[in-house]
């Protein structure tokens, strides 16, 4: 038995833990863990998230029984205070030894705080531990109170600007404070910066570059910065974020060598100047480097695990800082030399959209048959693809600036052509490092059989997630590549894609979930995937409302109403074209009011009710359908809202009248049941004012008529609509758009928005222009058919709901009794309510 | 937190020493289920129609503790019957309470019975 003692209980400390306890020759080691922190190792980049309702047992990395399931000994508040290296043994700070044949020193880093007079006064704090985000936010809550508002966060970098947003997410006025001209001066240049300063600054947060703080002003607590220059600035708070310094004191004091400016001083196989001391993670210095970020600690720790049992695994003398993230809700990407630190001749490319906030720079060889690095900002989608022929020296295509750009004119491709073409050796999922050839053999040896398969066996994808997408694509193209058909089955109740199951329902005329799975199934129950898609489907196929089989609709369309995270349900009746009456207004309110109903008018420009319980929802309904509302439909994958300005009716400028005909398209599809939600706009000129190209059907009024886009999208992956049909009339619009959302509802994958149906589609828009406009496909005439059946037969389900006895059941909290659910706690919010945190 | 946890612990049908009637068969949807209040606890009860099977457990979703697993849809996982929380779509057995697609801690089930119309959940106390 080898007893292993590991010093420190952070990221990096606990991924050695993982990676041992998973090793094949683990029961020959006793394992014992020192932790000085009260708590276990918890997710230290995610810290911010703290203040944004995450607990510290979410940000754990580990459940509570991890440790003892797997047989290690973990002692947390105790910190190892000496090394006796003479006998092998530690000893914490009640003079408790242990005895060790092997130790592990993961004692992390601890925040730098510059000799700046004054940082001892109150209101002054660091970012680095849990304690001191409870610290700060109390000091916070107190400063509210008294009414102050400003917190200066000392360092731009990357720490600075998470510590800047977890200031923002207190409440607090965020300043940025930063010595150098530049934010992330050691990952970002001018340009990148500028764009990411822009872009925080839209934010609230402020940015003051090329400041060096004299003293901290203030009696005893703070009360500004003093600056070299002369200015300052009055805080109320400052938080230090100025870098990080390696804890190697116990380290130093047992006489292990270690760097002139700190660090453990390790070699490549991570072994200290003791032959039975090993250093991982921050407090390692390794090729005089200490490496602030987590996947090359995680890469020690596996280092470290595999010299333990036999193995020669070395770190390498270069280590790739490359990263994504993003800060401040900004995705930012840095790869290889992204500063030309090498001194080379080189050719940059930059793309600056200030518009959009994106910028984007590579550095290629002045041959342009090489990429050595680059910067993305407000745009990070490509990173995987440039790293990947950065990392593989993959060749760039004829005009390198394709890489940021895209190819100009014709189809547009994957950056990376082929990803069956990276060498094996290319590393995929950075967190955990996986390469191709890991992920690509994990099929090929049978291990797994599919995508989850892949990711349980190699662990691809499950650190930042950033690699997903390309793991699926290496998945997929590795199945294809063995023969076997990858098809996009429902689920595993189904050997049918959603197209296949809406020809069935059609063409058999089914109309209950149980005889399409008793005909065309694989037997079971069927699951949460496949009962919501054919409850859509003969939705669809039937214009049946949602409460025609109500246990096989998704759990919001069971309830006509949108769960909300306490489980309680918003309200949200239909405002067509967000055209309202002052009385019915008031209606609203009142109802609102009587129900005690958090209230907020939605990003779709209707008002929305929160809060209400299972048991109050047809009480509420009654009362809005008496008053002349129906359903809204926000809880259902349909038509949410036609967004409209208020066009020539009021507006000098407009040229038609977008809300009369935004108010007839919203009544036209409203209820209908789709792939996704939908979303329309109309704007009454091209200022653009309803933001139509944003929506899944826009309209645009031009002279001459209507232009008519689609396709658009919001959300994760914003994407413009494109033009269908130029300057047509209101009953062309309708025309056109009923074939579009019939085709969309025909062919789409399940939860698939326009956008990306659109974005798969064969031929793209000009396939679109050929089957709605030309009918090539000789289906125009069904298509129109179809949507009428679905617009004549539209009923509001909630006024069904709410006339049916038996329909009315299932909108009780018990089935034996009429309370409502005791578990439901409210906290006050702005005078208003919200559901408590969770814990 | 923990003390609503606290109230449900998975009970075979050996250590039975209540059998509650809940309700009557009636008042569940086939294919779906329906919370049961007995005594401080919530209870979601299913009705596997398909198989004439039914299946208990609690009502809190352990994930972010909310009392909402008794409106999530059910099937089967690979022929294991399990339900969806309705919040994240964590998916739990209703055999043995393991969470199928994820790693939170398993919720605990109770054994139930039909008598004649009714619906019939056991509890050790």
């Amino acid at each position: 038995m080898k007893k292993v003692i590991v010093i420190g209980n952070g990221m990096v400390g606990y991924k050695f833990c993982e990676k041992l306890a998973a090793h094949p020759n683990y029961s020959e080691f006793e394992l014992v863990v020192f932790g000085e922190e009260p708590r276990r190792a918890y997710d230290r980049v995610h810290l911010s998230e703290f203040y944004d309702g995450k607990t510290a047992e979410d940000l754990s990395m580990s459940s509570a029984t991890w440790y003892t399931e797997n047989n290690i000994d973990l002692h947390i508040s105790e910190m190892i205070t000496e090394i006796d290296r003479e006998n092998k043994t530690v000893a914490n700070h009640r003079g408790d030894k242990y005895s060790y044949d092997y130790l592990v020193l993961a004692t992390g880093s601890s925040a730098f705080v510059p000799p700046i007079p004054g940082v001892e006064k109150e209101g002054v704090f660091v970012y680095r531990t849990i304690e001191d985000l409870e610290a700060t936010e109390a000091y916070a809550k107190k400063l509210k109170a008294a009414g102050k508002t400003e917190a200066a966060v000392l360092g731009g970098g990357l720490l600075g600007l998470e510590a800047a947003n977890a200031v923002k997410n207190l409440g607090l006025n965020a300043h940025v404070v930063e010595f150098a001209p530049r934010l992330m001066p050691r990952q970002l240049d001018k340009g990148a910066s500028d764009m990411l300063q822009a872009k925080i600054e839209s934010l609230g947060l402020k940015v003051h570059l090329s400041k060096q703080t004299q003293h901290i002003q203030g009696d005893k607590a703070i009360e500004g910065l003093q600056y070299v220059d002369g200015t300052e600035l009055k805080v109320d708070m400052l938080v230090v974020s100025a870098g990080i310094r390696p804890r190697d004191a116990v380290a130093r004091e047992c006489g292990l060598e270690v760097g002139t400016r700190g660090g453990i001083l390790v070699n490549q196989n991570m072994l200290t100047s003791d032959p039975n001391i090993y250093a991982i993670g921050e407090c390692a210095l390794l090729n005089s480097m200490i490496y602030g970020l987590v996947a090359p600690g995680y890469d020690m720790a596996e280092v470290v695990v595999d010299q333990l049992t036999g193995g020669t695994d070395e770190m390498p003398e270069y280590i790739d800082m490359s990263t994504q993230l993003k800060l401040i809700g900004t995705e930012v990407a840095s790869f290889g030399d992204a500063l030309n630190d090498a001194k080379e001749d080189l050719d940059e490319i930059t793309y600056v959209n200030k518009r959009n906030g994106i910028y984007k720079k590579i550095n290629v060889t002045k041959d342009g048959k090489k990429l050595l690095g680059g910067i993305l900002v407000g745009d990070s989608s490509d990173y995987n693809s440039l790293f990947q022929i950065y990392s593989n020296g993959m060749k760039l295509p004829e005009d390198p600036e394709d890489l940021i750009l895209g190819s100009r004119g014709g189809e547009g491709g994957s950056l990376l052509g082929d990803v069956m073409d990276l060498p094996d050796d290319a590393q995929i999922c950075s967190c955990e490092s996986v390469t191709k050839g890991q992920i690509c053999n994990a099929i090929e040896s049978g291990k797994a059989n599919d995508l989850g398969d892949v990711v349980s066996c190699t662990k691809a994808g499950t650190g930042c997630g950033g690699c997903k997408p390309m793991v699926k694509d290496l998945v997929d193209a590795t199945l294809k590549s063995l023969g076997r058909v990858v098809k996009d089955n429902v689920c595993e109740h189904f050997d049918y894609n959603r197209q296949e199951l809406y020809d069935i329902i059609q063409v058999k005329g089914f109309t209950t979930f149980n005889e399409v799975l008793d005909t065309h199934g694989n037997g079971g129950h069927g699951c949460e995937l496949c009962k919501p898609l054919v409850a859509s489907l003969m939705a669809t196929i039937h214009a049946d409302t949602a409460n025609k089989e109500y246990a096989i609709q998704d759990s919001n369309d069971r309830f006509l109403a949108n769960i909300q995270r306490n489980g309680t349900y918003s309200v949200v009746p239909r405002i067509p074209g967000g055209e309202i009456t002052p009385e019915k207004l008031i209606v609203l309110g009142e109802i609102a009011k009587k129900y005690d109903l958090y209230t907020k008018i939605t990003g779709g420009v209707r008002i929305d009710f929160f809060g209400a319980t299972l048991n109050q929802l047809p009480l509420i309904w009654k009362e809005l359908i008496e008053n002349g509302f129906e359903s809204g439909h926000a809880y259902g994958k349909s038509l949410r809202t036609v967004k409209t300005c208020v066009g020539s009716t009021w507006c000098r400028y407009g040229m038609d009248e977008s809300v009369s005909f935004g108010i007839e398209l919203e009544n036209r599809y409203r209820g209908m049941r789709s792939p996704h939600k939908i979303k329309g706009g109309v704007s009454g000129c091209i200022r653009e004012c309803a933001e139509a190209r944003g929506k899944d059907f826009g309209l645009i009024a031009v002279d001459g008529g209507w232009n008519l886009y689609v396709g658009g999208n919001g959300g994760a992956t914003p994407r413009h609509a494109e033009l269908l049909a130029e300057q047509i009339d209101n009953e062309t619009v309708i025309k056109y758009l009923d074939r579009y959302l019939m085709y969309y509802m025909r062919t789409a994958k399940p939860l698939q928005r326009t956008a990306a149906w659109q974005d798969r589609l064969e031929g793209g828009i000009e396939h679109l222009k050929e089957v709605i406009i030309n009918d090539k496909l000789g289906i125009a005439a069904d298509l129109d058919k179809e949507m009428q059946t679905l617009v004549n037969k539209f009923e509001c389900e909630w006024k069904q709901a709410i006339e049916d006895p038996e329909m009315m059941k299932r909108f009780s909290h018990f089935v034996n009794s009429d309370d409502d659910d005791d578990n439901l706690v409210f906290v006050p919010l702005r005078e208003q309510k919200m559901p408590e945190h969770w814990k | 937190m923990e003390a609503i946890l606290d109230r449900y612990n998975s009970t075979s049908i050996e250590e039975v020493k209540v059998w509650f009637k809940a309700a009557s068969i009636n008042d569940f949807p086939a294919d779906g289920g329906a919370c049961v209040k007995y005594k401080n606890k919530q209870i979601a009860v299913f009705n596997f129609a398909r198989t004439g099977k039914w299946y208990a457990c609690q009502n809190v979703c352990p994930h972010k503790m909310e009392m909402v697993l008794s409106r999530g849809m059910i099937g089967d996982d690979k022929g294991t019957p399990k339900v969806a929380c309705p919040l994240h779509k964590k998916t739990f057995s209703l055999e043995n309470g393991e969470n199928l697609n994820g790693d939170i801690d398993p919720i605990a089930t109770y054994p139930v019975k039909i008598e004649g119309d009714n619906v019939f959940i056991g509890f050790a106390e």
